[in-house]
């Protein structure tokens, strides 16, 4: 990667500081963030790959990638779901205590991830509020599957409604209205529409809900019950498992794909926001 | 010459914004670099700045080379598009800035900002900030500001371009006499050539990064040297053929440029034209449209359609209406080359142009009843 | 306007409601009255044992420092991100924003493979006589980490919705860097920073997984959340009482945050629209 000047050799920048603000940043950015992260890349690369192989193909490694990716969608979709109906209330409609909804929504971005998972799991345990009722019609949510996907689903709703209500607000009414004119039905002209023009910040809000998802420990794992057996144990468990027993090799194994993951979903989203902001500009 | 830009080339990528150009301004006068959007005039003026470096080619100012100067280091005024004017100033505070950093001392400063309130017309407002003023009085706020530390040359990026149409015409004129007043040698960027021609003393007509022609406004208007300028000025209708057009040989030329007011356009009863009558051509009125002081005709001439100007103070006419049309002149055009070329049948009744001169002023000529 | 359908309407407004209510309000609530299930007292000697004082020292430690350093660099890295091109930028942006998407865990995890025994600047770390892993240390970097990008990009925005051709203005007249910044700069941003310092703050507060890694010692560098890990996981129900009791500390900062948010918001959003509306005219 090269930071050179974007047009021919001797472009003037006239606003000055141009070597101190690039020089400070990189500094922070590589001593805080990349270099750490590398260390888990070097470190990786003293394992063989027959030895890295067998930790990441153990039945506990391979449930847990399971487990996280599948509730991690699961609940990605449901957020995606629940954030555009929740976007669309806000954008579109006025109503008492509409701005407490509004504020509510990042709750989970300001309530300490540890916080939020020792209440849910109260929450949903057999005696709990919800999870008394629930256990007598038969579904159990804490130390299941479905208790992982209710972590996710709390700690992902803001990335969705946060991401698509800007892009609902500044959409004009016209097209709706355009399409309405046409004989479209509220609901159709919403599919046919509404929800095209949505699609990237969809895409966007799903990619980090999903990332957040996967990486996600505090929330997740009171609730989540741990139990090999069972299959209820996230990737971000097993790593801090590992990691207790000091088993560092199987500990950033199970982190490297993680990782991957991860930054896979990082490019991902953020080619959609540039061709996103390519396409807005051509307007 | 005070200004001078000599052979600057500037490419973007695969784009050539700056082909060669080259000019001169004498010290004290406005100029004008008129051209369509993407003509590479903006680049030219910001190169002048020093917000842009060319690939080759020198800028001076005041005889000096500029080109390794930075754009503070370059005595130049800058009038933003948008203004830029500092959202978080005042009037006073934003003129004041340019002074403030050149670390002139507090009661000068305050003297030049009341010097230049009291020239722009801005007192009373001093206190306000960008938020509150109209897009004219921001306007005179930023050129107040582009002015403070004295620079030898102001550039302004398309000074009117946010400013809604009727407050344009009046600062086009207040900008002009003012200008003028100070006496600070000046380059405005425009699309616009009314703006240009109204404007400006000295204009340069640029088209895909060159210059077409320099000159005063009305040698580019009455004398364009390319076939671009012939094409930008004046509202022309371009033909592609003009075969059919009496009084005309088509010979090597390609394409016919013609102005309205090449154009008259007369009813066969009209006493005032009855000695031109077999030198004109039978049209068919194809559209009226009513422009305020004048109407414009679209008038097919065996089958090619031309546009004149009629005064409202003559006859009515009306969609389907035949008249008797005569061209006095046109440019022809071949390759870049323009050409004025004269109506032949008329020119043998009228060699000195006189008589044609009578249609245009005499009764019932193009600019009377 | 076109008339909307009613029943559409309240459909919509009543599932949001409860979603909001089902799954934010009464999760919160229920924080508030487990802790003080067992009475006001047992709650305030929850929340003053020594473990707690010496938590609540720590995250405060943790999350001034953090929000130093991220201030610091949220502000020099959105300059450089919108006042200047050049080529990476975009790569530079992705880059700053990583952790968003890295689990926590695996933040903590990289500081103890590159400071721990086994990591490659341990010889230099005992050489120089600092511990970070397991110490005070550790657990500063690994709230930096999880912060980082949290000032910049509340930023970010405002500055590409400005311009930039104020600064260009000021640096035409020879303004230094410093003075454009100070004068020209700094008053656009103002709320957003004061915003995005207020949600770093409230992520500081709140790390769990990556400070989990990199502390193991009760009662010395322990954070809140690990502190409320501690007493919920050692089971008896006095404990998890108290363990919710210092959940409620942290439910309070939480609530009050979300207030001065919807604040800053607002008035940033109320300033910006105000300069919007009169450029238009």
């Amino acid at each position: 990667m090269k930071f050179t000047a974007a047009k021919g050799k001797s472009n003037p920048r006239v606003i000055p500081g141009f070597g101190l603000t690039l020089g400070t940043t990189l500094a922070f950015l590589s001593l805080l963030i990349l270099i750490p992260l590398a260390s888990v890349l070097v470190y990786s690369f003293s394992l063989t790959p027959t030895e890295f192989w067998e930790i990441l193909l153990s039945e506990s490694v391979v449930w847990s990638f399971v487990t996280t990716i599948g509730c991690a969608l699961i609940a990605a979709l449901i957020n995606c779901v629940f954030g555009t109906i929740l976007a669309w209330t806000l954008v579109r409609y006025d109503f008492p205590f509409k701005r407490l909804l509004d504020g509510l929504i990042e709750l989970p971005f300001a309530l300490p991830t540890a916080v939020a998972g020792i209440t849910l799991s109260k929450l949903f345990s057999d005696q709990g509020f919800f999870g008394a009722p629930l256990a007598r019609i038969g579904i159990r949510v804490s130390y299941t599957h479905l208790g992982i996907i209710t972590a996710m689903v709390f700690i992902g709703i803001p990335f969705v409604v946060r991401t698509v209500q800007p892009v609902l607000s500044k959409l004009d009414p016209q097209f709706e209205e355009a399409a309405y004119c046409l004989g479209a039905s509220p609901a159709r002209s919403f599919f046919r529409v509404v929800l095209p023009e949505l699609r990237p910040a969809l895409l966007t809000g799903f990619g980090l809900a999903l990332a957040r998802g996967i990486g996600e420990y505090g929330s997740v794992i009171y609730i989540a019950g741990n139990s090999a057996k069972e299959h209820t144990q996230v990737s971000s468990y097993i790593i801090m498992q590992k990691l207790n027993y000091l088993d560092y090799e199987g500990a950033t194994a199970v982190a490297l794909v993680i990782l991957i993951l991860s930054f896979g979903l990082l490019l991902f989203t953020n080619i959609i926001q540039i061709r996103q902001a390519r396409r807005t500009g051509m307007r | 010459m005070y200004v001078e830009v000599r052979e600057i080339n500037k490419t973007f990528g695969d784009f050539k914004a700056s082909d060669h150009v080259s000019f001169g301004i004498e010290k004290g006068k406005l100029a004008a670099l008129l051209g369509p959007s993407g003509s590479g005039k903006t680049t030219i003026l910001r190169i002048i700045a020093g917000l842009e470096s060319a690939d080759s080619g020198d800028v001076l100012i005041n005889g000096k080379t500029v080109n390794r100067l930075s754009p503070s280091e370059r005595g130049i005024g800058f009038v933003f598009q948008s203004y830029a004017l500092f959202r978080y100033m005042t009037v006073a505070e934003n003129i004041a800035f340019g002074l403030k950093v050149k670390k002139q001392p507090a009661d000068k400063i305050k003297e030049r900002v009341a010097e230049l309130i009291g020239l722009t017309d801005l007192t009373g407002l001093e206190k306000r900030y960008p938020n509150e003023l109209s897009g004219g009085q921001r306007q005179r706020v930023a050129f107040a500001r582009a002015l403070a530390p004295e620079p030898g040359l102001l550039l302004l990026d398309e000074p009117f371009a946010a400013i809604d149409a009727k407050v344009r015409k009046e600062l086009r004129q207040w900008l002009r006499e003012m200008i003028h007043k100070v006496g600070i040698t000046s380059i405005f960027v425009t699309h616009d050539q009314d703006e240009a021609v109204e404007v400006a003393d000295q204009i340069m007509v640029m088209d895909k990064g060159r210059i077409e022609q320099t000159g005063v406004p009305y040698e580019i208007y009455k004398e364009p040297k390319t076939a671009f300028v012939a094409g930008f000025v004046g509202n022309p209708v371009i033909l592609e053929s003009f075969e059919g057009l009496k009084g005309f040989e088509k010979g090597e030329f390609t394409r016919a440029i013609i102005r309205p007011e090449f154009v008259e356009a007369f009813k066969s009863d009209n006493p005032h034209f009855k000695d031109i009558i077999p030198f004109a051509q039978e049209g068919v009125i194809r559209d009226i449209l009513f422009r305020g002081s004048s109407l414009e005709l679209k008038i097919d001439v065996g089958g090619v359609l031309l546009t004149t100007h009629r005064s409202l103070e003559r006859r009515p006419v009306e969609v389907g209406e035949k008249m008797n049309v005569i061209i006095y002149r046109l440019y022809a055009i071949q390759g870049n080359e323009t050409k004025l070329l004269e109506n032949q049948d008329l020119k043998k009744i009228d060699p000195d142009n006189k008589r044609m001169e009578s249609y245009l002023y005499g009764d019932g000529g193009y600019f009377t009843t | 306007m076109r008339k909307q359908s009613k029943t559409g309407k309240i459909v919509l407004i009543t599932i949001s409601t409860l979603f909001v209510v089902l799954m934010l309000v009464i999760p919160l609530i229920s924080v508030i009255a487990n802790s003080l299930s067992k009475g006001l007292s047992f709650y305030l000697q929850s929340i003053t044992t020594k473990t707690v004082l010496s938590a609540i020292k720590v995250t405060l430690i943790a999350t001034g420092i953090a929000l130093l350093v991220n201030t610091v660099f949220g502000i020099i890295a959105s300059w450089l991100l919108t006042r200047y091109e050049f080529k990476g930028k975009q790569v530079l942006a992705a880059l700053i924003d990583i952790p968003f998407s890295v689990s926590p865990v695996i933040a903590g995890l990289s500081y103890i493979m590159m400071f721990g025994r086994m990591g490659w600047a341990s010889p230099l770390l005992e050489a120089l006589d600092i511990k970070i892993v397991f110490a005070i240390p550790g657990v500063v970097l690994a709230t930096i980490f999880v912060t980082f990008p949290f000032v910049s990009r509340e930023i970010i925005p405002v500055l590409n919705a400005v311009g930039k051709d104020e600064e260009e203005a000021a640096a035409m007249m020879g303004a230094k860097g410093f003075t454009i910044f100070r004068k020209i700069t700094f008053p656009h941003i103002k709320w957003a920073l004061i915003y995005g310092m207020i949600l770093c703050a409230a992520r500081a507060l709140g790390e769990f997984g990556a400070v989990n890694a990199l502390s193991k010692t009760r009662g010395e560098t322990f954070t809140l959340p690990l502190e409320i890990d501690a007493l919920y996981l050692s089971g008896s129900s006095d404990s998890i009482v108290s363990a919710f009791a210092v959940s409620s500390l942290l439910v309070i900062v939480a609530v009050v945050i979300l207030v001065l948010r919807s604040i800053f918001e607002y008035r940033g959003r109320k300033t910006q629209n105000t300069k919007e509306a009169r450029v238009e005219d």
